[in-house]
């Protein structure tokens, strides 16, 4: 493994990003599909529920499917276009082999995964199973993460397993386990239309997760208040009772202020505190200091609005806060989540109809994602992996020895480092493009760059799987069938739809052959997913996130069932908390005192911006398969740098006029979008794009303390107008 | 119960396009989005708007057909040009006081939103309405959106002299009764602070 075996551009020439623009068949009339199969788009954590249309084993279009419960019909336009992604030219049908100067040419299924085995083998033999590692998706069904973590640490034997998912929701995670006990959203979608105020913090909730607005509008129908924070007005700013342009880095200002403010009014619940609660003195000795004007100053927000957000929140009786990656995306991301959450807890506001709380699941599947075990510090059932009797469970489970099971391993981008250091020799990825999605681009190419073998299992050619020794063509969701677990907690079922093209195969089937091959044929023995997820019910029995009671059938009955949900007879949990029980031994919520800190890197100088990054609604993640679906591109076609008109009067740059960013770690030249939507301080781009286009090539790897998410939403930035020779090279 | 009936909510709408993407799949004229969404000034503000056709209860689209090729069903529905009547004048869509028809050169023909109606004629949601993730187009009975909206559906237009009824209505406040569209003053500078302006109201203090 070196560089790619040829040039970027002959790459795409043979495997994309190429457009599908027309379904198969054409736009004319469907008439009558052969089958209408009712399943979930394949993007986001919404999971919305939607109807494909079959004919002759291609999806030729979708119907809404205004049953299931969630979203009622609707769809986003990526939801709306997913079809054009089966039957895509691009689509990988073939396993294939890195030839050098060549490209990648097709081989057999057998001599791909002999070599995939054979190059694990020889590397753990050589440098130890710690040197082999491998990276999952949040996008996996539950039973093929289930199936990824055991591979991982059963066939594999490495400690070195995490997933994508670490870009997304572990902050949001590990601050609901802190202070609640338990990592899932706290209340069924249905309570939101229910409160009086609610809080969205960092959460472009319009385009990255649209269903969501409808309910939010149903609540002011009822007469909410609505409270957004963020650094641009968002769509749903727009229509906000009040909109705090919150400085990226700056939420605990505002969350700790609103807090210090509601304990002068005595907007506290004292009683529930007493009751319910530990830790709160602690936290209120830290909240003396938050006055309005000293966190105003973090936020960099006049006072005013923290108090006027705390005459909302506080005298509420009832109160939804929602969150996003917007406050998770930092080198402090666990720290403003438990500082948000600190402020639901407070006003005992939680556990009931139309009081609750939430962090929104960005990925498809980021919720059971990491419930399953594909998370470097998580066995099944959201155990802890260095927790004796957790292990014991598990272990029984797989039918081997504790002591073989790896304990804590690497997070996805200290993967990366160990990479680049030449302690990891070996990976094998499915569904994670790093190429796209990781902060600072040039230090993971070197790192791929550095492996002595690289596997992945894509279906798609990814950016990222254009440096793969062997490319295993997988299956999309709807070639193959498993459950998921939407924002909400529901464990949903995406039904099979149509077969694999021939050459592909079901990714589940690919890692079960491969662990096969490295002696572990017993152990990987299952018919179907079905047969898979009826082993992680037993691997998640009496765990933290308990599947035991939900079933295929219970499914598809009840439109989903949410955990925990620990026997057939038990109706699920929609509502955690209830009655002021929290997840934790004691039964309570644990405040935990947060304190304001900078970003890792802030402006200067030299870097006088704030560079911001996240999504379009056109787009998704990595853009691997929206990037590839026409009607997605011509609506987003590139990215861009949204900035205030004042800013770029001081630049001299105007709409629509190339500019480059630049930090310390790289540059791109886009496209100038001049708004007043943005604080003049902060640049916004988008991150869906690759190569030249990667805005992650400017951002920065430092990563949570706790959580090792990276900090995507700050870092400190320059922005020019291009030179003629960046304008020419895009 | 009366009939259910497309309206549109401004205050609602996020710009997402689902309403285009999804229009293209409406087998009346698939692979052609006959919804338009106006993003307002971007520069200034994120507010957006879809437009479909309002469906005018006197369709001036149709009085302009020199072909006679625009017809309204009973049920109110202003239908997409007639195939084998339409000449492509563009007669209609330089008429249409929404700007909705399309003139379409490959079949030189025009084409418009025609309220879905392979899916409405039986029973079934428009496609943009039934996707709209924020619910900014709905279609639903009048009882329902007053049970379930704060604001009242307005149907009464006026442009300068000109009054049009539609079959469409738009969801605004209470105290609007009908919607004035005024012409655009050319060549005159706006003033006032943009209330969108995120550096006005960092300053405000
Ligand atoms: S991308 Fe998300 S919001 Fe859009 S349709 Fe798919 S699941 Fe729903
Ligand atoms: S789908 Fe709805 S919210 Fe999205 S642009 Fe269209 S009208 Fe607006
Ligand atoms: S909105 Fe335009 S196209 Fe529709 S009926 Fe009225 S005049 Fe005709």
């Amino acid at each position: 493994m070196a560089k790619l075996p040829i040039v970027t551009e002959r790459l795409i020439e043979e495997f994309g990003p190429h457009l599908n623009t027309i379904p198969p068949g054409g736009f004319a009339p469907v008439g009558e599909p052969d089958r209408v199969v009712e399943t979930h788009c394949c993007f986001c954590g919404q999971q919305c529920g939607i109807k494909l249309k079959v004919k002759e084993n291609k999806v030729v279009g979708f119907e809404p499917w205004e049953e299931f419960p969630f979203n009622q019909g609707k769809l986003c336009p990526k939801g709306v276009k997913r079809y054009m992604q089966d039957e895509h030219p691009d689509r990988l049908k073939a396993p294939l082999l890195r030839a050098e100067g060549r490209g990648f040419v097709p081989t057999s299924w057998d001599d791909a995964l002999d070599r995939t085995a054979r190059a694990i083998k020889s590397i753990q033999e050589k440098h130890g199973k710690a040197a082999f590692a491998m990276l999952g998706g949040a996008s996996l069904t539950n039973e093929k993460a289930y199936l990824v973590g055991k591979f991982a640490r059963v066939a594999l034997g490495t400690e070195n397993i995490d997933y994508n998912g670490r870009l997304c929701m572990v902050s949001a995670a590990a601050a609901s386990k802190k202070v609640l006990g338990i990592d899932r959203a706290a209340n069924p979608w249905s309570d939101i239309p229910k409160a009086e105020v609610i809080l969205v913090a960092g959460a472009n909730i319009a385009e990255c997760a649209p269903i969501t607005t409808d309910y939010l509008w149903r609540a002011r129908e009822n007469g909410a208040k609505i409270i957004v924070l963020d650094p641009r007005m968002t769509p749903i700013a727009r229509t906000a009772d009040l909109y705090i342009p919150v400085r990226s880095g700056g939420d605990i200002g505002i969350f700790n202020g609103m807090l210090h403010v509601m304990i002068e009014r005595g907007w506290i619940d004292r009683k529930f505190i007493a009751e319910h609660t530990t830790g709160w003195d602690a936290l209120e000795k830290v909240l003396e200091r938050y006055t309005p004007e000293h966190a105003g100053k973090i936020a960099g927000v006049p006072p005013r609005l923290i108090v006027q957000a705390a005459e909302l929140w506080g005298p509420a009786r009832s109160s939804f806060l929602l969150h996003a990656r917007g406050i998770e995306h930092h080198s402090k991301g666990v720290d403003n989540c438990m500082a948000a959450i600190n402020l639901v807890v407070a006003t005992g506001r939680i556990g009931r109809e139309g009081s609750g709380y939430a962090m929104i699941t960005g990925q498809g599947n980021g919720q059971g994602g990491r419930e399953q075990g594909q998370k470097a510090d998580q066995l099944p059932g959201a155990r802890d992996i260095e927790n004796p009797e957790h292990r014991k469970h598990i272990a029984s489970v797989w039918g081997v020895p504790e002591a073989v099971l790896p304990r804590k391993g690497l997070s996805a981008v200290e993967i990366f480092e160990a990479i680049h250091a030449g302690k990891i020799k070996g990976l094998l990825s499915i569904c994670f493009n790093p190429m796209v999605s990781l902060p600072d681009q040039d230090f993971v190419r070197e790192a791929l760059e550095k492996l002595e073998f690289y596997a992945t299992i894509e279906f798609f050619m990814s950016e990222t799987a254009r440096h793969a020794d062997v490319v295993l063509a997988g299956s999309l969701l709807e070639e193959d069938e498993g459950t998921t677990t939407n924002v909400e907690g529901r464990v949903i079922l995406h039904r099979k739809v149509v077969d694999p093209p021939e050459g592909a195969r079901a990714d589940w089937k690919i890692i079960c052959d491969l662990a096969s091959r490295l002696g572990y044929v017993n152990k990987f023995k299952y018919d179907s997913p079905r047969d898979i997820f009826e082993e992680l019910r037993r691997a998640s029995a009496g765990g933290i996130s308990d599947y035991a009671g939900i079933t295929w059938d219970r499914i598809e009955r009840e439109h989903g069932v949410f955990w925990p949900c620990p026997s057939e007879d038990h109706p699920g949990t929609p509502r955690l908390y209830e009655g002021g029980r929290f997840g934790h031994a004691d039964g309570k919520a644990h405040f935990q005192p947060v304190e304001w800190r900078p970003a890792t890197e802030e402006p200067d100088e030299e870097y006088p911006l704030v560079l911001t990054t996240g999504r379009v609604v056109a787009h998704y993640l990595s853009g691997s398969q929206t990037r590839r679906i026409g009607g997605l591109v011509k609506q987003v076609p590139e990215p861009f740098c949204e900035m205030h008109p004042r800013l770029a009067e001081k630049l001299g740059v105007s709409e629509g006029e190339l500019v480059t960013v630049e930090s310390r770690r790289g540059t791109v030249t886009v496209k100038a979008m001049i708004v007043r939507t943005i604080r003049p301080d902060t640049v916004f781009v988008p991150y869906h794009w690759p190569d030249e286009r990667a805005i992650n090539r400017c951002t920065i790897k430092a990563l949570d303390p706790v959580s090792k998410i990276p900090e995507y939403k700050i870092c400190a930035v320059r922005v020019r107008r291009a030179t003629a020779e960046e304008a020419a090279a895009r | 119960m009366s009939e259910r009936a497309l309206f549109i909510d401004y205050a609602r709408c996020i710009g997402c396009q689902a309403c285009v993407q999804a229009c293209e799949e409406c087998d009346t004229h698939r692979g052609q989005p006959m919804i338009h969404l106006e993003t307002i000034r971007r520069r200034d503000s994120v507010q957006t708007a879809p437009q479909v056709c309002m469906h005018c209860e006197d369709p001036i689209c149709a009085q302009v057909c020199p072909a006679d090729a625009i017809k309204k069903g009973p049920d109110g529905v202003v239908h997409s040009a007639l195939t084998h009547r339409c000449i492509g004048c563009s007669n209609c869509v330089l008429a249409c006081p929404f700007g909705v028809p399309k003139y379409f050169a490959a079949i030189d023909q025009m084409m418009k939103c025609d309220l879905c109606y392979d899916r409405t004629s039986i029973g079934k949601k428009p496609m943009c309405a039934t996707v709209c993730p924020s619910q900014a187009l709905t279609f639903m009975t009048p009882e329902e959106l007053e049970r379930t909206r704060r604001g009242t559906a307005v149907n009464e237009w006026v442009f300068g002299e000109e009054r049009v009824r539609t079959k469409v209505s738009v969801v605004v406040p209470h105290e609007v009764k009908e919607v004035h569209v005024n012409l655009v003053q050319l060549g005159k500078r706006r003033e006032k602070a943009e209330p969108d302006d995120v550096a006005a109201l960092l300053e405000e203090g």
